[in-house]
């Protein structure tokens, strides 16, 4: 992350936690002393729509409101928005965007109307069953937003998370070992990005 | 009493009415001889008054008194005239008559 | 000392409520609005702090509820939006005349129709002219720091009037950004005891409250709450400045951003003057002298102040966050050029209205603005005096 910082754009859909996964990562990131802005935009609110959030993280302060219309990183969070949302809009090209899909990122590729940049892809789905035994992609996807967009150090991150996670799980201590596994593997997964 | 009633009247320059135009006393009504406004009057006659005491509570203006459980005559300061009262007494005790 | 946190600003607003600690809060759910009522009953159901909520029907009995409270001696408040605070309207009124400082904390957003959740400035101005002071919010940390000051001045026995303390739903309200929060003792400290000298629940001191006034006293009696409306802006100023000693933060009337030698200023409210400050750093360092005047305070209105902040500029665009159908502008544009002739300022200005219902006000637009007023003030280019951002038209720019 440089002192321009980075803007992150989040698709999803209602209900999926798109939306937690960015205020998420703004609690995180602010752990790190940034800057930090985690913002949804509200359509209908109706569950299954596609939803946008976003998040801007910098050195210095930021007072900009407005949506994010070039992203430096997208994050789609549900594989079926690639037919009905055109996340790559804006998407500059020396950044990335992350996908949620047990498919491979060359078989991405071509549904991303010709975007140039890095293109990096998590099963999600799979990673949420091992770990918990349920379908949960915000925290694979929060992991791989933090490595992709650098917004971190991994280790650091993972340091914050657990103790979020148990601030946050207090009376459900079964589910932090489980979701702390869903965000090692995702990050085992993805490698050097 | 903190606002004192009888010196406002609708004279009284802005800066001497109160904030909100707040009443700070009670029972102001008291200092008010609404009883001028009466077209007609209501007649007390004790000897017909069995002391039920029906009339008193529906009296709009307070205007019969009673005291020691039992009514007096009318606070004729205060009563309008209504008479509703009249009404109320089972005992033709309470007669209207025209006129103050 | 302050401490570092992030939260969103319907959180900074419920913290600065427990933090305060007032007697009673009345109120209904509205979005955006809706997290603040719902948080503040979490600190009241954990023992956080000991406000009385109560559970209400519709945003008329919460307003009523919080009138009665606040009459009977208790420090009060209630939270809306939109059409939460239009349901309002006659208590809003009753609570100002009344002379009761009691708090409001508003989350705008737009006013049905059509009908939609975003925000702009609807609610809040259409609330203009109810009596209230109306303190509005660029971010978290603005939200939390004016819900700070408004018992202070609310409280003044200068003032007595309700506040509103006005932040942009969503925008602000559900953003989670950094903040500097302040020691539960220190916000107490600066607050202070509720102690009002008369009120209903004072046994063997009876008083009444909002009797009939016939027209030999309701003028006298309007004059009075238009008296306590301007005394307000000085103790504004004061509790602002307090704040300022005490936790080193914090505007009077309106911000002045770079506008010392700018020869294009922006007047604006609200969230989007963070963004409008952004495009005039950028302008500068392109050399163009361009500034940002964010009004803090719409009410009371400033407006010989503003005239005088604005009378070195050359072009100035005035921003509403909404609508008057009124056929010549927004509610900031009337008043700001009313100030402004008043005041033999005769500047070149542009009214705009933006960001209805939620539509987005970027850095871009910020520039598009800049440039149309350095047009208008160098090469007279002509333009309507009522402009529309953004607006989608068959005949191009309206």
């Amino acid at each position: 992350m440089d002192n321009k910082g980075i803007e992150i754009r989040w698709h999803g859909r209602g209900g999926q936690g798109a939306k937690s996964a960015a205020l998420l990562l703004a609690d995180v990131a602010f752990k790190t002393g940034a800057y930090v802005q985690g913002f949804p935009e509200y359509g209908p609110e109706r569950m299954g729509a596609p939803i946008t959030a976003y998040n801007r993280i910098s050195n210095k302060e930021i007072r900009v409101h407005s949506n994010i219309y070039t992203p430096d990183l997208v994050i789609v969070v549900d594989e079926t928005l690639l037919a009905a949302v055109d996340v790559t809009k804006g998407l500059k090209k020396e950044g990335a965007i992350v996908v949620n899909t047990d498919k491979s990122a060359d078989e991405i590729k071509p549904l991303l109307n010709g975007y140039e940049g890095r293109v990096y892809t998590v099963d999600a789905r799979r990673i949420s069953m091992e770990a918990l035994g349920k379908y949960f992609p915000n925290s694979p996807m929060l992991a791989a937003a933090v490595a992709v967009g650098k917004v971190m150090d991994t280790k650091q991150f993972l340091d914050e998370m657990k103790a979020s996670y148990a601030h946050k799980f207090a009376k459900k201590p079964e589910v932090i070992d489980g979701n702390m596994k869903a965000l090692s593997l995702t990050l085992e997964e993805l490698g050097e990005v | 009493m903190r606002t004192d009633v009888s010196k406002i009247n609708e004279s009284t320059p802005c800066e001497q009415l109160t904030e909100g135009l707040h009443m700070y006393a009670s029972a102001t009504s008291k200092t008010f001889n609404t009883g001028e406004w009466r077209t007609n009057t209501p007649v007390f006659n004790a000897e017909k008054c069995k002391q039920c005491l029906l009339c008193a509570p529906v009296c709009p203006d307070s205007a019969i008194p009673i005291k020691d459980s039992k009514r007096g005559e009318f606070d004729y300061d205060h009563c309008k005239g209504c008479g509703i009262c009249v009404k109320a007494c089972p005992f033709g005790a309470l007669e209207m008559r025209e006129g103050q | 000392m302050s401490k570092k946190d992030r939260m969103s600003g319907n959180e900074a607003v419920a913290f600065a409520i427990k933090q305060v600690n007032p007697d009673v809060m009345p109120a209904f759910p509205i979005t955006p609005s809706t997290e603040i009522p719902q948080m503040v009953s979490t600190y009241i159901a954990n023992g956080e702090c000991d406000t009385e909520f109560i559970p209400v029907e519709s945003e008329h009995s919460s307003m009523s509820a919080t009138i009665g409270a606040q009459a009977a001696g208790a420090r009060s408040l209630t939270a809306t939006s939109s059409c939460g605070l239009a349901l309002m309207w006659e208590e809003l009124l009753i609570a100002a005349s009344n002379r009761m400082p009691c708090v409001l904390a508003l989350v705008n957003r737009t006013l049905s129709g059509p009908i939609n959740i975003n925000c702009d400035h609807s609610d809040g101005m259409g609330a203009r002219d109810t009596g209230w002071i109306q303190i509005y919010a660029e971010n978290n940390q603005e939200a939390y720091d004016n819900f700070i000051q408004a018992y202070p001045i609310a409280e003044d026995k200068r003032v007595h009037l309700p506040v509103m303390i006005c932040q942009d739903g969503f925008i602000t309200s559900h953003a989670v950004e950094n903040i500097l929060l302040e020691e539960d003792k220190d916000v107490k400290e600066f607050v202070g005891e509720y102690t009002p000298e008369e009120f209903l629940l004072n046994p063997g001191k009876p008083m009444a409250v909002g009797p009939y006034s016939v027209s030999n006293y309701a003028m006298e009696a309007r004059y009075n709450q238009e008296m306590a409306m301007e005394n307000s802006k000085e103790v504004i100023i004061e509790v602002a400045r307090k704040f300022k000693e005490k936790f080193g933060r914090g505007f009077e009337l309106f911000e002045e951003y770079r506008t010392e030698d700018a020869d294009y200023i922006m007047l604006i409210m609200g969230s989007a003057a963070g963004t409008a400050k952004q495009a005039v750093d950028d302008l500068r360092e392109k050399g163009i002298k361009a500034g940002v005047l964010k009004l803090r305070v719409f009410r009371p209105f400033p407006a010989d102040e503003i005239a005088m902040a604005l009378k070195n500029c050359k072009a100035v665009a005035i921003m509403d966050r909404t609508e008057s159908y009124n056929g010549h502008g927004g509610p900031l544009a009337s008043e700001v050029l009313a100030g402004l002739y008043r005041n033999k300022v005769m500047i070149e200005t542009v009214a705009y209205t933006y960001g209805l219902a939620g539509r987005d006000f970027t850095v871009e637009t910020a520039y598009e603005i800049f440039d149309e007023i350095k047009d208008v003030a160098e090469n007279g280019k002509k333009v309507k005096q009522h402009r529309y951002i953004g607006l989608r038209s068959l005949e191009g720019d309206k």
